[in-house]
């Protein structure tokens, strides 16, 4: 193995693993705040149809990244109104906004698809989400906004209690989260793989989703895991083209088998439980 | 809680009411037009998809062309291949369609299902294999195509190494990895093919990353057997060459497309709607190439490929076309050295069909 060839199987890491980065940091806000939201594959759709869209019709990419994180915030405030408001079940709340998303974003992109365009370079994005991690662990863990969300995710009443919004945090946490998914989808749809067709996330809004849990919840070993789950995945391409045999589906359902790995032995234990998963996660809110 | 609970039974109604006005509108859709023959299809993705599906529709859209008011069609996209397959087949077969199109091979089993149920109605299943009264099944030769590119890729390649993105281990993929060394090999003995397998016929993230992966370990030209135009994309970034996927794609990667193996669909489909009309249609097996001009290749790339090598690929076409070239033909020998196809005869269709091995000269094994 020489340095270039060492060099070069990093950048494709990094290029690939990003969007699992954004969805998932913008998930462990949300769920740091005690929401769960399922919609992360629908959000990431439409983030990166409108994405598309506004790219080929502005051919600008600053005004299609506002329009693809705009998408974001409407379709989030949207699952915040029903699940913080009208205080609907979150995780059929959530299946269904994925759901929706699907069929939104393919409705959306009917007369895109196809349309060839130029990508943007993917290293701003990159670069961003690694000084993204470092700010969202600095304010979970070093200011007054962080210790609220945190407070809030753990016990809503002692936090309504002490005079904090409850319902305000989590319309902002869930309003971060859609942002950063749809984020990932612009950076699929317009860094990645430059190019629209109907449902090209093809499932990474759920090994983001596995990856919160893998991750304990903490922001840096959220940026680990994707790393490992992303590297492993390119190591093994770099094996098959080596001529190593290696079973490929296994690899495909590995990041899956590593959160349920991390589950047990999480949950194997109480007070491990408590340190790491938000005590709220899932209860509705309501004021007594 | 009271209001809320009245908005959720608003919600609710307006869900339920209008989704009744959907259906209703739907069956009006359905009465109309009862002297015409109706023609469905089952499409496995979108039409937009610039690859498999969107090559069927292209045909379905040609044989309406074709034969204008006589018939009609109907399509259902992005059928899952499992059960679910069979619902959607049922529903047409239920809503008076006289001829119906399944187009992929995993739905085989629920084809033959609901032919069961529906015997006055006409099915077609493509790339399948097993036939009944009612049901036909359809392929193309592709792999023919894939002697072609196998040509190109082994004359323009400099550094001999060839990357090879495919989805699954199922032998029409098999039969193309191998149609391509061979014709690679015959004009370059020294040419090396390295194979991704990303198991997704679909995913352009993973298949950019299995480009950019081979591109790094030394390719200098991606085939692809998957339908998304991301490897041919990724090529052009890095600026090594690369052949499309099922139509024509140079739109997205002019200076890496080379040409790309297309799958026409249109006269076959236009034929076996007239037999229909006529009262003539009866179970057949199809499968053609070049010669029926089912294959076709995209116009080369004047700006890539020399007028020397274009010619030579359109010679490779007309001698497959008539019959004095075929893609397997002996000595052919397996990863183990045993001799599979012997001197001066060529392979018969049911080892084509069959064909779940590497030739002689491949690297790896494959997958289980």
């Amino acid at each position: 193995m020489n340095y270039d060839l060492i060099l070069g199987i990093l950048n494709i890491v990094l290029i690939s693993t990003t969007p699992l980065v954004f969805a998932g940091i913008g998930e462990l806000v949300t769920e740091k705040s005690g929401v769960l939201n399922l919609g992360l594959e629908g959000l990431m759709l439409v983030g990166a149809v409108s994405g598309f869209i506004s790219l080929v019709i502005t051919g600008n990419y600053f005004y299609s990244f506002i329009l693809s994180i705009l998408s974001g915030a409407i379709l989030s405030s949207i699952f915040a109104f029903f699940v913080l408001r009208l205080l609907t079940n979150q995780i059929a709340t959530g299946l269904a906004l994925t759901i929706f998303g699907i069929g939104l974003s393919a409705m959306l992109g009917k007369k895109f698809a196809g349309t060839p365009i130029n990508g943007l370079s993917p290293y701003y994005l990159i670069i961003f989400s690694f000084i993204l991690v470092f700010l969202i662990n600095y304010i979970l863990y070093k200011t007054k906004a962080g210790l609220i969300i945190r407070a809030v995710g753990e016990n809503h009443h002692s936090a309504y209690a002490l005079g904090y919004d409850v319902i305000k945090t989590r319309y902002l946490t869930i309003i971060f989260g859609g942002v950063m998914c749809s984020l990932a989808g612009f950076y699929i749809s317009v860094c990645y793989a430059p190019m629209w067709q109907e449902g090209m996330t093809a499932g990474r809004g759920w090994i983001a989703l596995a990856l919160v849990v893998f991750a304990t919840w903490k922001p840096w070993r959220l940026l680990v895991g994707a790393y490992i789950f992303g590297g492993v995945a390119i190591m093994q391409m770099n094996l098959q083209a080596f001529g190593v045999k290696l079973p490929g589906q296994f690899f495909n359902m590995m990041p899956y088998l590593a959160t349920l790995m991390v589950l047990v032995f999480i949950s194997s234990n109480k007070v491990r439980l408590k340190l790491n998963a938000p005590s709220s996660l899932t209860i509705p809110f309501i004021k007594d | 809680m009271k209001k809320q609970s009245l908005i959720i039974v608003v919600i609710a109604a307006i869900i339920v009411i209008g989704g009744a006005f959907f259906i209703t509108n739907q069956n009006k859709l359905q009465d109309t037009a009862q002297d015409q023959k109706k023609i469905g299809f089952i499409y496995i993705g979108p039409p937009g998809d610039h690859g498999w599906t969107y090559m069927h529709d292209q045909g379905r859209q040609y044989m309406e062309k074709e034969l204008g008011d006589a018939i009609s069609t109907t399509y259902i996209e992005n059928v899952p291949e499992n059960a679910d397959a069979v619902r959607s087949i049922r529903k047409l077969a239920d809503s008076g369609h006289d001829l119906i199109f399944t187009t992929s091979f995993n739905y085989m089993d629920q084809t033959l299902e609901v032919a069961k149920e529906f015997p006055d109605v006409k099915f077609e299943h493509a790339t399948g294999f097993q036939r009944t009264d009612n049901v036909s099944t359809y392929s193309a030769r592709f792999y023919e195509g894939r002697t072609v590119i196998g040509h190109l890729a082994g004359k323009m390649t400099e550094t001999n190494t060839i990357g090879y993105i495919v989805s699954f281990p199922i032998p029409e993929v098999i039969r193309g990895i191998n149609a391509f060394y061979l014709a690679a090999s015959k004009v370059n003995p020294d040419v090396k093919i390295k194979i991704i397998w990303v198991y997704s016929w679909y995913d352009p993230g993973k298949e950019a990353d299995a480009a950019n992966t081979l591109i790094n370990q030394g390719a200098d030209i991606i085939v692809q057997h998957t339908d998304s135009y991301a490897p041919c994309q990724a090529a052009e970034k890095a600026g090594v060459l690369a052949f499309g996927q099922a139509s024509n794609q140079e739109a997205f990667c002019p200076n890496a497309h080379m040409t790309s193996i297309e799958d026409i669909w249109g006269p076959y489909y236009a034929a076996r709607a007239k037999a229909v009309l006529d009262g003539t249609w009866s179970s057949e097996d199809t499968w053609q190439g070049f010669k029926d001009g089912m294959v076709e290749m995209s116009p080369y790339n004047e700006k890539l490929l020399s007028a020397d090598l274009i010619a030579e690929a359109k010679a490779i076409e007309e001698s497959i076309e008539n019959g004095t070239l075929h893609s397997f033909e002996g000595p052919i020998y397996n990863q183990s050295g045993e001799l599979m196809v012997a001197e001066g005869e060529v392979a018969d269709d049911g080892m084509l069909a069959g064909m779940m091995f590497y030739v002689n000269g491949i690297d790896g094994e494959v997958p289980q």
